[in-house]
């Protein structure tokens, strides 16, 4: 006879599964959730020790703190997931400080209905991008709501890091005379989730640019330790971020159209469906401003990472009071660069 | 980009550019009412206007399906999602235009209403056939361009038998507008119009050809080139407007000769006429009761018409008050004369629809060229 008592005495059934309110109900079956799919994939020695907290020593210095929530539709897309999207969000959002991030927390609102499939490739995902940003989530929390109040999965994410001596990355501080550079192709993101939306579906090979940028960004602090200003241009695009970062600094900003790097599927896409390439979004990304003494040690520095392969000099700050974003068109006019209104909306003809 | 590239070239640009330049009599004015949203869309867009000696002005014409639409459509498609619970589909662009009461579909949306973004009217229909127990209303807008695609989607209905599906016809018709703006100088109240000459409809004219323009040389004396929706399109056509002008000449001539012929698409032209009648007038925002300038869906196919379905009544509500869109849309004000564009309009929180859609005159003037001090410019030597 068998005198082992298992602690879960029927087994999380991932495959045909699906997730019900007792799941979040914060009882036995909440445990055997956790156990059984989040922390067997995010496993860390912090995770292991089950607290309602994580507890961990920190380095003298100055520490960010980042949090973002992640919604998006379809949950899995052309190069990438909710999953790793909700990893490599909130480390870039970390790492556009110049910090290396160090830890991150994941709660997630699941919606009754779910398949447990889904939800597993969905974790097993965030735990490969957080191994391989060398970034572990260290605490976690799981609430479900009722069918027909969520999406499928919500998450929110949040992250600690720790910044280096002498870093003073800010959106305050753009100066006329400094330069613009970008990482690399923009507009690849949105387009990846649009073309696999099931209303639009359009045959292409654009992969989102889902990916953690602090790696980048640790060699571009080394070359550069005084860099200006660092954002990755995620929701709203290039021209959104630049117009945030033109506001928060009081300046102006003159941008080279030509010079920015732009995918041919990308521009294709966006030509066809009416929209402006520099509002779609990105997740591996960012603008960098910087002394104009810096711009060239900078770009070497990007396009020598994997992840700056394509990086640009696209513009140059300028003095305006107004903080309008302006272009030279490659067509040899000159047009404003606004802040998005709304959300980009197809056109009719 | 093949077919695209090649139209947005800056040294083909500068080409034009000097031979406008060389063409134009600097003792005159040359005003050229670009027709359509999409011509104003380019010109700001890629800065035609500067590429353009400073006597040359492109007056903004009424070609935004958005915006002319009048406010009493708007109330009716809002009327049909909230008092007959139907799910409405609808381009993107219509969901921002402002109802009576500041009402709008986003914001009906927002309160439960079921409204639907749709990129096709086959996703209309796929919608309809999805939910057999709801009634399906395609909230159809747009000129002559997108007519073709709503007869296909009520011939396809009929082939179904599909009958919760039913179109709320708004298709208006280019050249009873032109004709609108150049009889308009007429009518009292409203600021004249002084126009010089056309830049054409591009795709519409891919569908009913460039002949329907002909009148106007004819009756009005005014000079029309079809133009494509491409900068340098638009430049060629300038030029081509401003040769016609100085020789003294005044025809139909046709620069977008890639896409249009002089009859148009017969084939569609034929679907058309089998689906769609002429109306006997239709209000348009800006111009008013227009004779025979939009469509109606024949009784043959009344079963697919939501006019009739749900007995809907024709409103006619006012513009907000101080609201110059009447004026933009004939050519008659600039965006920036009239006192509520920058103030209390702007594109987050549009008072009149010339603010709405990215192709209506006041949100271009707004997003790419509102008044400004240009700052003092410092080249970039891009690093390629």
């Amino acid at each position: 006879m068998n005198t082992v008592i298992r602690r879960f005495p029927m087994r999380l059934d991932v495959r045909r599964g699906t997730v019900d309110m007792t799941h979040g109900s914060g009882g036995h079956a909440t445990a055997q959730l956790i156990e059984a799919l989040f922390v067997r994939h995010l496993d860390n020695e912090i995770l292991r020790q089950a607290n309602d907290q994580a507890a961990f020593d920190v380095s003298a210095g100055r520490m960010v703190m980042s949090t973002d929530s992640h919604v998006v539709s379809p949950l899995f897309f052309p190069g990438g997931d909710i999953g790793a999207l909700a990893v490599h969000g909130t480390i870039n959002d970390v790492a556009m400080s110049g910090a290396h991030p160090r830890y991150l927390s994941a709660a997630f609102i699941l919606e009754e209905g779910f398949p447990l499939a889904d939800l597993e490739r969905i974790v097993a995902s965030m735990a490969q991008a957080a191994s391989k940003a060398g970034v572990p989530v260290v605490t976690g929390d799981t609430k479900v709501v009722e069918r027909g109040k969520g999406d499928g999965v919500f998450i929110t994410t949040t992250a600690v890091g720790v910044v280096p001596d002498g870093v003073k990355i800010s959106g305050n501080r753009a100066q006329p005379g400094d330069v613009i550079l970008v990482s690399g192709t923009v507009g690849d993101h949105g387009v990846a989730i649009m073309s696999s939306r099931e209303n639009l579906a359009f045959e292409t090979c654009i992969e989102s640019d889902s990916a953690a940028l602090h790696e980048l960004v640790a060699a571009m602090v080394a070359a550069a330790p005084d860099i200006h200003c660092l954002r990755d241009p995620t929701r709203g695009g290039l021209a959104t971020t630049l117009n945030e970062l033109a506001q928060q600094s009081g300046v102006g900003m003159l941008l080279q159209e030509d010079a920015i790097p732009v995918r041919s599927e990308v521009a294709a896409a966006c030509e066809l469906l009416g929209l402006d390439v520099l509002y779609v979004a990105n997740e591996g990304k960012l603008v960098c401003i910087c002394a104009p003494g810096d711009a060239l040690c900078l770009l070497q520095v990007m396009r020598a990472h994997p992840l700056g392969r394509q990086a640009a000099i696209i513009g140059e700050v300028v003095a305006d009071v107004q903080g309008f974003v302006q272009m030279e068109t490659a067509f040899g006019g000159r047009r404003i660069v606004d802040w998005l209104v709304g959300e980009q909306l197809p056109r009719i003809c | 980009m093949k077919y695209v590239d090649e139209f947005r070239q800056h040294h083909l640009a500068q080409k034009l550019a000097a031979a406008i330049g060389r063409e134009v009599d600097s003792a005159r004015e040359y005003r050229l009412m670009e027709f359509c949203g999409g011509h104003t869309h380019a010109i700001f867009r890629y800065g035609v206007q500067d590429l353009m000696p400073c006597n040359v002005e492109f007056v903004h014409g009424p070609g935004c399906p958005v915006c002319v639409l009048p406010i009493g459509r708007i109330d009716n498609a809002i009327h049909l999602v909230k008092q007959h619970d139907v799910i409405l589909c609808t381009y993107g662009d219509m969901l921002r235009v402002p109802g009576s009461g500041r009402q709008s579909l986003l914001k009906v949306k927002a309160a439960g209403g079921d409204v639907r973004m749709v990129y096709s009217t086959l996703d209309a229909l796929r919608i309809a056939r999805d939910n057999p127990g709801r009634q399906v209303v395609f909230f159809a807008i747009g000129f002559e361009t997108t007519t073709p695609p709503t007869a296909v989607a009520i011939r396809q209905a009929q082939a179904e038998g599909l009958t919760n599906f039913t179109v709320f016809c708004n298709h208006v018709l280019t050249p009873a507008a032109m004709r609108s703006i150049l009889e308009s100088p007429a009518v009292p109240g409203m600021a004249p119009v002084s126009i010089d000459g056309f830049l054409g409809p591009a795709h519409v004219s891919a569908i009913i050809g460039s002949r329907p323009y002909e009148f106007v040389p004819a009756e009005f004396r005014r000079p029309v080139v079809i133009a494509g929706f491409e900068p340098l399109d638009v430049m060629q056509s300038a030029l081509m407007l401003i040769r016609q002008l100085n020789e003294g000449r005044c025809e139909v001539e046709n620069e977008y000769t890639r896409v249009v012929n002089r009859r148009g698409n017969v084939k569609a032209q034929a679907l058309v006429a089998e689906v769609f009648e002429l109306c006997h007038a239709f209000e348009w925002r800006g111009l008013g009761l227009v004779a025979h300038s939009a469509l109606r869906i024949k009784d043959a196919f009344g079963v697919w018409d939501a006019e009739r379905r749900f007995s809907i009544a024709g409103v006619s509500a006012p513009d907000s008050k101080g609201c110059e869109c009447p004026s933009v849309l004939r050519g008659a004000r600039k965006p920036a004369e009239c006192r509520l564009f920058g103030t209390v309009c702007t594109p987050e929180n549009p008072m009149g629809a010339c603010m709405v859609s990215s192709e209506g005159a006041c949100a271009a003037y707004w997003s790419y060229g509102r008044l400004r001090q240009p700052p003092v410019a410092i080249k970039v030597e891009a690093v390629r």
